[in-house]
């Protein structure tokens, strides 16, 4: 692993982490303003998040 | 990515696949299908037994609503009844009351007559022997007056002359 | 319900223990090894050792150590190799002595280098490149490995369960029994809350058998990852892209017009934009099942790799501060990795309904 590899690998997961972070937040923002809709929440919460993470992992896989 | 590639391996591919797929076919057959038809069986019966029970329901609220219409006509007649019987008495008391005065009306009426047509005879009865006694008492006291021919002559001068006057 | 709490806490505990346990046991005849084989930098040690355990292999191996006189000793059994190289030859792993000897078939000659077999010379010689990689010829290897030997047994152990489970339903007028009773629930979550929703009520029940199949295998075998045997299946990219390219499959064949029409020729946009759309929508069902394999390996080769090197720190701090910490670490990342596992089957299972809901889209005027 060279540097900017390393360097890469680490804005990707700051990205990704930051992303992750933001949906996450927003879910729980979403769910403490309706909470009878939690369940459809989370589950778009977990497919976004799910979808980032895959981009994530692809770029570290390329880096 | 290159070590990705690396690493992958053709024959753990090959078996995965072969496995996973007839995996999936041989639960298909002998799991989920099996397993999906019964919960949906059970979920089915689930819901007709709580539809047959608010079906119950819905009928057992018409009876007892039936119920009470039923008791309620009931009740209505019963008071219609009672109040027809009530009238039927009053008049039946009426009416008896009327025939009774009546009969009592004709009683007195006969009453009276009878009284009358008693008092009539016991008047006749009372003149006819009063009649009989004057009779009896003047043929008395004429054969005494006549018993002698003075006293006869004279009455028959008195007669005589009381006929000539008229 | 402390008391459940606590059983489960305890039983969280043996089970982080025993992994902890194994890695120390080889950990051990790395030292051992460090002793015996000159000086090795244990950093390097426990890094091919990590590197090892993801790697499939040729036998199946519990634990192995090395004995004073500095003779490897391996305890396990091992698997049948299955080549094709000009014709198929079928022959016992227990041939290569892990990796120490050049096994010999009907006058060829192979020998494991890194866990893959190669084709050499009566000697064994393996030339290598300038990347350290062998130039030898790679015969095609269909070989029962140990992580088709798992896929194997977990695909007994859920044929026993639910072919059980489907039997409970019919003698027991409709109620499950036994492990029917834990599973019923999991089964009714995918079908209420994965397949109807993603895919709709018409026509979910076609790809019912694949999700449920997909969810359970994907789970028991993450969770078997985690118990002392060693087994890493989902940390290979080939059984990843064998699920994923299910998938894909199966969105590409049961997909209506309405999807195609969406792919090639986007309706309710201009028509400059149809032409820059359809490649990317093009790209988009390949990237789809693509994201999905490498989702699935990169969580798990990830949690592997940091678990197996937490517990690898304990052999490089050897103190009393630094064990416990690291041990500590491991324990909590262990409960981590248990949700990874189910979570991670969960995230495949439902983005491949959604892949499936969106194949069998009907049409749409609100575009």
């Amino acid at each position: 692993m060279t540097i900017p590899n390393i360097v890469g690998a680490g804005l990707i997961v700051i990205g990704a982490g930051l992303g992750i972070g933001r949906i996450g937040g927003s879910a729980m923002d979403a769910i403490a303003r309706q909470p009878e809709a939690s369940g459809k929440i989370q589950t778009a919460m977990l497919i976004a998040a799910a979808l980032i993470e895959g981009i994530g992992f692809a770029a570290l896989f390329a880096a | 990515m290159d070590k990705l590639i690396e690493q992958f391996s053709l024959g753990l591919f090959f078996w995965q696949t072969v496995l996973f797929v007839g995996l999936v076919i041989l639960l298909k057959k002998f799991a989920w299908k099996p397993i999906l038809d019964a919960v949906n069986e059970r979920e089915e019966g689930i819901k007709n037994a709580l539809d047959e029970a608010e079906n119950a329901r819905k009928e057992m609220q018409n009876l007892t609503a039936d119920n009470e219409r039923i008791l309620k006509e009931a009740r209505a007649e019963r008071d219609t009844l009672l109040k027809e019987a009530r009238e039927m008495k009053e008049s039946i008391i009426s009416e008896a009351k009327g025939e009774a005065q009546l009969q009592a009306n004709k009683v007195i009426e006969q009453a009276k007559a009878t009284i009358e047509a008693e008092k009539q005879a016991a008047i006749t009865d009372l003149k006819n022997q009063v009649a009989e006694l004057s009779i009896e008492i003047a043929e008395k006291v004429v054969k005494r007056e006549l018993s002698d021919k003075d006293k006869q002559e004279k009455l028959v001068e008195e007669m005589l002359k009381e006929v000539t006057i008229s | 319900m402390h008391r459940i709490n606590l059983v489960k806490i305890l039983t969280l505990l043996l089970l982080t223990v025993t992994i902890s346990v194994n890695a120390q046991h080889n950990s051990q005849n790395e030292k051992k090894a460090e002793n015996s084989h000159s000086k090795k930098d244990l950093k390097s040690e426990i890094k091919e050792y990590i590197n090892h355990h993801l790697l499939d292999s040729h036998d199946f191996n519990l634990f192995s150590w090395t004995t004073d006189e500095g003779e490897h000793k391996y305890f396990g059994a091992p698997l049948p190799v299955i080549l094709w190289d000009g014709g198929l030859k079928v022959f016992l792993s227990s041939k290569f002595h892990h990796g120490e000897a050049v096994a010999e078939v009907n006058g060829n000659y192979y020998k494991l280098y890194h866990n893959k077999i190669y084709k050499t010379d009566a000697k064994g010689t393996i030339s290598l490149d300038e990347h350290q990689h062998p130039l030898n010829e790679k015969p095609l290897d269909f070989s029962i490995t140990k992580n088709i030997t798992f896929i194997f047994l977990v695909g007994l152990l859920m044929f026993l369960m639910f072919s059980r489970m489907a039997k409970s339903y019919k003698k027991n007028n409709l109620i499950p029994k036994g492990i029917g009773r834990l599973l019923e629930p999991i089964v009714l979550y995918i079908r209420d809350d994965i397949a109807i929703p993603n895919i709709g009520e018409k026509k979910y029940k076609k790809y019912m058998s694949y999700l449920l199949t997909v969810f359970f295998f994907v789970w028991i075998i993450n969770l078997l990852g985690l118990t002392p045997l060693g087994v890493n299946v989902t940390n290979n990219i080939a059984v990843t892209l064998s699920l994923a390219l299910v998938t894909y499959f199966l969105t590409t064949f049961t997909a209506n017009k309405n999807y195609w029409k969406h792919v090639f020729w986007m309706p309710g946009v201009p028509w400059p934009m149809k032409i820059i759309l359809a490649p990317i929508e093009l790209l988009g069902t390949f990237i789809k099942p693509f994201s999905l394999m490498i989702r699935l390996y990169a969580n798990i080769t990830a949690g592997h790799i940091v678990l197996m090197s937490i517990i690898g720190l304990m052999f490089i701090f050897k103190n009393w501060i630094g064990s416990p910490l690291s041990f500590g670490l491991a324990f909590a990342l262990s409960l981590l990795e248990l949700l990874v596992a189910a979570l991670q089957a969960y995230i495949f299972t439902m983005l491949s309904a959604l892949y499936f809901g969106m194949a069998v889209e009907e049409h749409h005027d609100d575009h």
